[in-house]
């Protein structure tokens, strides 16, 4: 990481941008983020604030047991920034959740990540409840327990009933930690689709676009070590025919498509209780080319919208199914001068920081906006609470609004 | 080692006006924290190749830490002295190499959870630093010009949108001939100012003919060594253990002989920083004007910034990316190109405004070959319109 050479320019700087900045402590700034999309969101979506409304059982009371609920967490592509977003001149870019997903949410505008703003080591957090510090860059499992291992331990759970797709070779340990009383074999299945598509084709030009890996170092995909998901499964368990993949990935235009392809056909054909999506478009950022980063937040704007009308369409998921979206974290604000604006997230100032998390679907009020502070760690927990597990090692707490 | 063991033979491997000015200043390092003072070291050791804006703040700010009472150094390090380091931090050659040192207290710092106190602390120093040590004003207002949109004829979007809430929008400037009307006048800045480094022009590919007095880069002119950085990449992306950091690592340790740069020791040491430490810089176009764009505004700051942004290759699998190298024949994307550009330039302006003079300074940004312009400065009303027929030259003399 190079937050240092950030910080060097922060110390040879004199910046009257930066100092404006600074008459605000990091706190307030979260703040003043949480309330500034609150009203983006009154006014363009039309949703109402709920600071006070408590879950009071909601779940309960939607009337579905314990034992079909189903959840589906999908992390919003390697995180955006409001100017490209919420604020006015960023809705262009988000039309399926401004006007189809949000009101129909419960919308958390401040949630803060206080770990290391690297995607796999954020994602593992987001995963455990708690600030994993593993190397970002290596082959590695989380050390906490992962939801999957609570889950699937504490309910008695099969393998097939949790599952991980993700976007990067280096993600291929997030389904599992190496936490004693948890771990080796009871974690979730992790599909790697790229790894799936390069088995299935062997790369060829017609692929290579699905095939991109890592923008944070695009030089270098690492080598996989761990379970992987072999390409005979692809037809026993996803009843998908190498040509027919073949043929359809041949249609689609990005390594998030090919993720969210996969995914239902997983949600078809094993309908998972408990369904993890990483999207990873938007992080093309890193290569600092801004139209390729917006068309990653419009792209990764209509996946989030199919998956919902999915998992809405889908018999299993229909109906007792809470979907919850975010990012594991924001990006660097333009204002601060040790960053370079949309392209990092290295600075850990408060913007790329602190994000936003939207639950849907069952157990779940419509059209809520809260805006106290919750953190990424408190996803885990809440989940918990839904499926009815205890994530008993993790940090956050249960959402109480959720609960 | 701690600060307080050093020692003046230990500068034994800096380049020779580095080892000067690191003597020279021995005692006020020797009482820095170790959290801090291998950061300042790390500038130290490039002060041969620095820019003479970059050498005189780096020596006032030193002059300034010699001048300090001990107990006014504790004062002023105390947010410093409070992180925490890890005996490896503590035994690592951090004089002879400050970069890896900070590398690897960067990743300590975010694993310990200690990178907001030293945010904070970083922040502080910067405060009491500029207030001690108010940075110089410029010799003459700064101008910075951005060209944008190189091969488009009409854009999707409106354009300028972040820029012109700051100054007056043009829809009729006349076009003929000013990219020509806009090198002239950097070049008359250039030697009506004659300071060394001072007037730069950047361009995104081939650059035009313009005055010896300009200090120009142009990824195109860069082509053969972004082609020996991606050769270089791709054998040593294929060796077993090969990691990402390990890889970034050999990057910054690249020097301008193995990119066979020879346009001057200051000049080529910048360029390879701009394609090993900058990210994208070596696969698009759009990306390397920027950033080379705020690289020169945080390093040099320069009194006059051209930058001309060209199209970029079009986005595909980052080995193909990595193989076109210098290929003159990639398939380009002027449209995307002229999005990345039009927030290049932003970055651009807001990258100036970080300099001394911000109040003074004026900031152009024109769409290549057509009629549209925002002029940003003192005499410019914010967010106002002009209809009327304009050219370059005038409009640019109206600002300045």
């Amino acid at each position: 990481m190079s937050c240092l050479s950030k910080t060097a320019a922060i110390l040879a700087g004199s910046s009257a941008l930066r100092a404006r900045c600074q008459t605000h402590s990091p706190l307030e700034i979260a703040r003043q983020l949480a309330f500034t999309r609150r009203e983006f969101l009154r006014s363009a979506a039309g949703v109402t604030l709920g600071g006070s409304l408590l879950g009071s059982g909601l779940f309960a009371r939607s009337g579905v047991p314990q034992k079909r609920r189903k959840v589906v967490v999908i992390t919003f592509g390697g995180g955006a920034r409001d100017q490209e977003t919420f604020a006015p001149e960023g809705q262009e870019n988000i039309p399926h959740l401004m006007r189809e997903l949000i009101p129909q949410s419960t919308f958390f505008t401040q949630v803060i990540n206080r770990g290391i703003l690297g995607h796999y080591v954020a994602t593992a957090s987001l995963a455990t409840g708690v600030y994993e510090t593993v190397n970002n860059f290596a082959s590695l499992p989380p050390e906490h327990p992962t939801a999957f291992e609570y889950f699937r331990k504490d309910l008695k759970r099969p393998a097939s009933d949790a599952w991980v797709v993700a976007p990067s070779n280096g993600f291929n340990r997030i389904g599992e930690s190496n936490n004693r009383s948890y771990g080796p074999g009871f974690g979730a299945r992790v599909i790697l689709p790229k790894h799936l598509l390069t088995a299935a084709t062997s790369g060829g030009p017609d692929y290579e676009h699905l095939l991109r890996d890592n923008y944070e170092t695009p030089f270098y995909t690492p080598e996989l070590g761990g379970s992987e998901f072999e390409l005979q499964q692809l037809q026993m368990l996803l009843k998908l025919s190498v040509d027919d993949f073949k043929k359809h990935a041949r249609t689609l235009s990005s390594p998030d498509e090919l993720s969210v392809y996969i995914t239902r056909q997983l949600m078809q054909q094993l309908a998972p209780s408990l369904l993890w999506i990483t999207l990873h478009d938007i992080d093309i950022a890193h290569a600092g080319a801004y139209s390729l980063y917006i068309e990653g937040i419009r792209r990764t704007d209509r996946l989030c919208a199919e998956l919902w009308k999915t998992i809405q369409t889908e018999p299993e998921y229909a109906g007792n199914t809470t979907l919850f979206i975010l990012p594991d974290f924001g990006r660097d604000s333009d204002e601060d001068s040790g960053g370079n604006g949309f392209q990092h997230h290295r600075t850990g100032d408060a913007l790329s920081r602190t994000t936003w998390m939207m639950a849907m679907g069952a157990g779940v009020r419509q059209g809520v906006v809260i805006d106290r502070a919750l953190e990424s760690t408190d996803l885990v927990p809440s989940i918990g609470s839904i499926l009815g597990f205890d994530a008993s090692l993790a940090q956050g707490k249960p959402i109480i609004e959720l609960a | 080692m701690h600060s307080i063991d050093l020692k003046p033979e230990q500068f034994s491997g800096y380049p020779p006006e580095a080892r000067k000015l690191a003597t020279a200043n021995l005692a006020a390092l020797q009482r820095l924290p170790l959290s801090f003072l291998p950061s300042l070291l790390r500038e130290v050791i490039d002060y041969d190749f620095k820019f003479p804006a970059e050498r005189k703040a780096l020596e006032r700010e030193l002059a300034n830490l010699s001048a300090l009472s001990p107990e006014q150094t504790k004062d002023w390090f105390q947010g410093f002295a409070q992180i925490r380091l890890s005996p490896q931090l503590e035994q690592f050659d951090w004089v002879n190499a400050p970069a890896q040192y900070v590398e690897q207290l960067s990743a300590y710092l975010w694993t310990t959870h200690q990178l907001d106190a030293f945010r904070v602390a970083a922040l502080a120093y910067a405060d009491l630093l500029r207030e001690a040590v108010p940075p110089e004003p410029p010799a003459i207002p700064r101008l910075g010009i951005t060209v944008i949109g190189q091969g488009v004829t009409t854009p999707e979007e409106p354009l300028f949108r972040k820029l012109r809430p700051h100054g007056v929008y043009y829809s009729r400037v006349q076009p003929e001939n000013g990219l020509k009307q806009i090198l002239e006048l950097v070049a008359a800045r250039a030697k009506a100012h004659p300071i060394a480094q001072s007037h730069w022009y950047i361009d995104g590919g081939q650059d035009a003919s313009h005055d010896s007095a300009i200090t120009c880069v142009s990824y195109q002119k860069l082509g053969p060594a972004r082609a020996a950085l991606s050769s270089k990449i791709r054998v040593e992306i294929e060796r077993p253990g090969m990691g990402p950091e390990t890889l970034r690592t050999l990057l910054a340790q690249m020097r301008t002989a193995d990119l066979g740069l020879e346009q001057g020791a200051v000049m080529d040491r910048f360029q390879v920083k701009l394609l090993t430490e900058g990210s994208g810089t070596q696969i698009f176009s759009t990306t390397f004007a920027q950033w080379a764009a705020r690289e020169a505004l945080r390093r040099a700051q320069p009194l006059t910034l051209l930058v001309r942004f060209a199209p970029r290759q079009r986005q595909k699998p980052m080995n193909e990316m990595l193989a076109a190298g210098a290929d003159s024949h990639v398939e380009l994307d002027p449209m995307g190109s002229l999005v990345d550009a039009d927030m290049g330039a932003y970055y651009n302006w807001l990258n100036q405004q970080r300099l001394t003079g911000a109040e003074q300074s004026s900031f152009l940004v024109w769409f290549e070959n057509h009629g549209e312009a925002v002029a940003i400065g003192p005499s410019m009303p914010r967010g106002t319109e002009s209809t009327s027929p304009t050219d370059l030259q005038k409009l640019i003399s109206g600002m300045t």
